[in-house]
């Protein structure tokens, strides 16, 4: 096996050892020792992996009734102790990631400082022994003058990797060069990426606000109310909605949700900007996100009252509120409002205005009038049936609100991940060594040999590949 | 439309590569391997032109979009980058062998889209939360995590098939060393798991450019989270724990079973913004 791990492996022998010698340590020691053990990352993410299942299974965030429904009293219970309808934010879970970011810190304290000498020391130097030893080497034998050899080879070796250290050695002389050492620290990147996400999201949580805001055409509004604890939020400006657009395609599927909005500040009109999916609107460190769309409620409306008996009619314009009475005196209707999305046995029957009927002498009583089925209401088969004939169509535009102060934390934790990862899986500590030495026979040994702290295969592949090119020069 | 008709060819085409390749384990014939190898390159240029042909046609209907956009154009793509990389794989460590575990799953997937009436081959327009920049970038990054991945499970499952001590007449005997084994399947893993962060990350970048949160613990979301710990456990226990072979090949497993419920089982068993594949 030609593994040669990291020098972790070295370093985890050198930790067991010292965690035998001081075999009664106080107790910060052992608690020390606890939090930086690779064992308590490895349970820690094996519990952060299997307990995230939960909460895709089970409903998030859902009404006290919705859980009672879908998994009985005794199992809803279970969920309100342990938090598990807002699982990824219940204490226990909080609680393993705050281990898994101690364990990373202490982690990282104790094997850098272990391997801060491995990584930058002083002076490189190198051990032929070592080399000479190595299962990943490759020798022949050269006619050619060692003097030229050993020129040669250390003028190819410098090109390839970079500056070179000359040993001389029994009956000859060894070349040694490395790339790569600062590697070793990629691990720490990755390490300190994590805990750069987790303060970005901590500041975020801490600082920042989400809100949804409902805004008809025409309106505007400068104060909002966060998604989960409805505080009421100031913005530093006002926000007016002028028109919001949804078009579609020949498929019935949505192309786009436009809403055309201005900034105004103190009373004044800043600028305006169109928003998309995809295309907020950033200012003074608020964004400003489509979310959703409706219809709002139309203030006044088109209504045709027929008398089934008598086929007599009117026809009449009525704001919300207003009252007419119904042919021949029998009683009056009032418009009592709008829902954009009627629910009629489980069915979304879409826009529908309501009303109050009153027969003179009789007790009340609601209609709704869904404005796709002209003829619902006459399947009431009550004396009078009624139609909203037209209305003024007008949406309202969802937006979702924020603010994120931790953003530029996690995005830094991001691009340091990326780069972090990259560096520990493909950059490799690399050393070669070369040994040339004069043999009885007028005939040049040459010795090729070479290690990497990872990806040891590709380190064999370009030890052969290496030999090759020094054996045809 | 040229491009599912393409498609539909590269199908059979991986399919007689997976022959090749269970052939030339079966009958000890490594002349069967080379011709699935090359069989494969002929698939992968199908699947590569298909993939393009799909683009233009997309453009050419009015929508113009990368075919990146639905459980069909996702499947395609995912049995490209298994088959570039294991070209790849195949080249460099030049161990034909291998491929009689990943031919079959390229062919699987790609099989899939094609044959399953559920998996609509239509080219639809995009819905709004779609359209974006970070759409390719996102997508050509988690994928080729997965292809990672796949190439991994492929090499660990010879674990499970391969005897202690292989006679030398087994067909098993073919297999290559248990070193070369563990080294491949590491190598898969560290490539899948930089390009799964590097999707995770293009996916928080933009789900935060389109719904202001760059993480909601949306089901997809957090089960390539719990993917990304699975194979995270797996690197910590081979390089800082000595894990080698067949406990660490379960890991592998175990890890591949959590891809293929982010990639399948999240779109159909639960809800959630990435219904579309």
């Amino acid at each position: 096996m030609f593994y040669w791990n990291n020098g972790f492996a070295v370093l985890n022998k050198y930790l067991t050892e010292e965690k035998n010698l001081k075999k009664k340590e106080s107790l910060p020691n052992q608690i020390w020792m606890f939090f930086c053990s690779v064992k308590l990352t490895v349970y820690t993410l094996v519990l952060l992996a299997g307990t995230s299942i939960i909460g895709t299974i089970v409903l998030q965030n859902g009404s006290p009734q919705q859980y009672i429904n879908l998994y009985g009293k005794g199992l809803y219970n279970l969920i309100m102790v342990l938090k598990i309808d807002d699982m990824y934010h219940a204490w226990w879970f909080l609680f393993l990631l705050l281990l898994l970011c101690i364990n990373i810190i202490v982690c990282s304290i104790e094997r850098l400082s272990l391997t801060w000498k491995i990584i930058f020391p002083g002076k490189v130097t190198f051990n032929p022994d070592r080399f000479r030893q190595l299962k990943n080497k490759e020798t022949f034998t050269s006619t050619r003058k060692f003097d030229v050899l050993a020129s040669e080879f250390q003028a190819i070796l410098s090109k390839k990797v970079g500056k070179v250290l000359y040993e001389e050695t029994e009956n000859g002389c060894a070349i040694y060069a490395e790339r790569g050492r600062w590697s070793r620290l990629g691990v720490y990147v990755v390490h300190a990426s994590i805990i750069l996400l987790v303060v970005g999201a901590l500041i975020g949580a801490m600082f920042g606000f989400k809100a949804n805001l409902r805004l008809d055409e025409g309106a505007k509004a400068d104060t909002l109310f966060t998604t989960k604890s409805r505080t009421p939020i100031q913005l530093p400006f006002s926000i007016q909605c002028n028109e919001f657009e949804v078009r579609f395609y020949d498929t019935g599927a949505p192309e786009e949700f436009r809403s055309n909005l201005t900034i105004l500040e103190d009373g004044k009109e800043s600028f305006t900007k169109d928003i998309r999916v995809n295309q907020p609107l950033r200012y003074k460190g608020i964004n400003i996100f489509q979310s959703s769309y409706g219809t709002a409620a139309p203030d006044n409306a088109l209504f045709e009252i027929v008398d089934n008996m008598t086929q007599e009619s009117i026809t009449s314009r009525l704001k919300i509120g207003d009252e007419i009475a119904l042919p021949g005196n029998a009683g009056i209707f009032k418009f009592e409002g709008f829902l954009p999305n009627f629910k009629f046995r489980e069915h979304n029957l879409g826009e529908a205005f309501f009303g109050k009927v009153t027969l003179t002498g009789k007790e009340g009583f609601q209609i709704p009038l869904p404005t796709k089925f002209p003829t619902f209401d006459k399947m009431r088969k009550g004396q009078f049936s009624f139609v909203v004939k037209e209305f003024d169509k007008s949406y309202y535009t969802g937006l979702q609100v924020t603010k994120d102060p931790g953003i530029w934390y996690v995005y830094a934790g991001f691009i340091l991940m990326i780069l972090g990862c990259w560096i520990t899986f493909f950059i490799s500590h690399q050393s070669y060594f070369i040994e040339i030495k004069k043999s009885d026979q007028k005939t040049i040994d040459v010795l090729v040999s070479g290690k990497a702290n990872r990806n040891s295969y590709g380190m064999m592949l370009k030890i052969k590949k290496f030999a090759t090119t020094l054996k045809d020069k | 439309m040229y491009s599912s008709n393409i498609l539909s060819a590269t199908t059979f085409i991986y399919a007689l590569a997976s022959v090749f390749y269970i052939g030339s384990f079966s009958f000890k014939k490594q002349v069967l391997a080379r011709a699935g190898f090359w069989v494969i390159v002929v698939g992968f240029i199908g699947n590569t032109t298909g993939i393009i042909l799909r683009w233009v046609e997309s453009y050419q209907m009015g929508y113009g979009h990368a075919p990146f956009s639905n459980m069909y154009e996702s499947l395609v793509f995912f049995s490209w980058t298994v088959a570039v990389l294991y070209i790849f794989v195949e080249f460099k460590y030049k161990e034909s062998i291998i491929g009689v575990f990943i031919s079959p799953l390229i062919f699987l997937a790609i099989a899939y889209a094609s044959f399953d009436p559920n998996v609509s081959s239509k080219i639809s327009p995009l819905i709004p939360a779609l359209k974006s920049n970070w759409l390719i970038a996102h997508v050509i990054s988690c994928f080729l995590g997965y292809a990672g991945f796949a190439l991994a499970f492929g090499f660990s499952f010879i674990y499970l098939v391969k005897p202690k001590n292989p006679k030398s007449t087994s067909v098993f005997a073919r297999l290559p060393s248990w070193e070369m084994i563990d080294e491949l399947t590491y190598q898969m893993i560290v490539f899948g798991f930089l390009f799964l962060t590097i999707g995770i990350i293009t996916g928080a970048v933009w789900a935060n450019s389109a719904w202001g949160k760059y993480w909601s613990w949306d089901p997809k979301e957090t089960w390539s989270l719990i993917t990304w710990f699975v194979y995270a456990i797996f690197l910590h226990l081979r390089m800082m724990r000595g894990w080698h072979g067949a406990k660490l090949a379960m890991v592998s497993i175990v890890g591949f079973i959590a891809v293929m419920f982010t990639y399948f089982g999240v779109n159909y068993l639960l809800s959630g913004l990435h219904s579309y594949g």
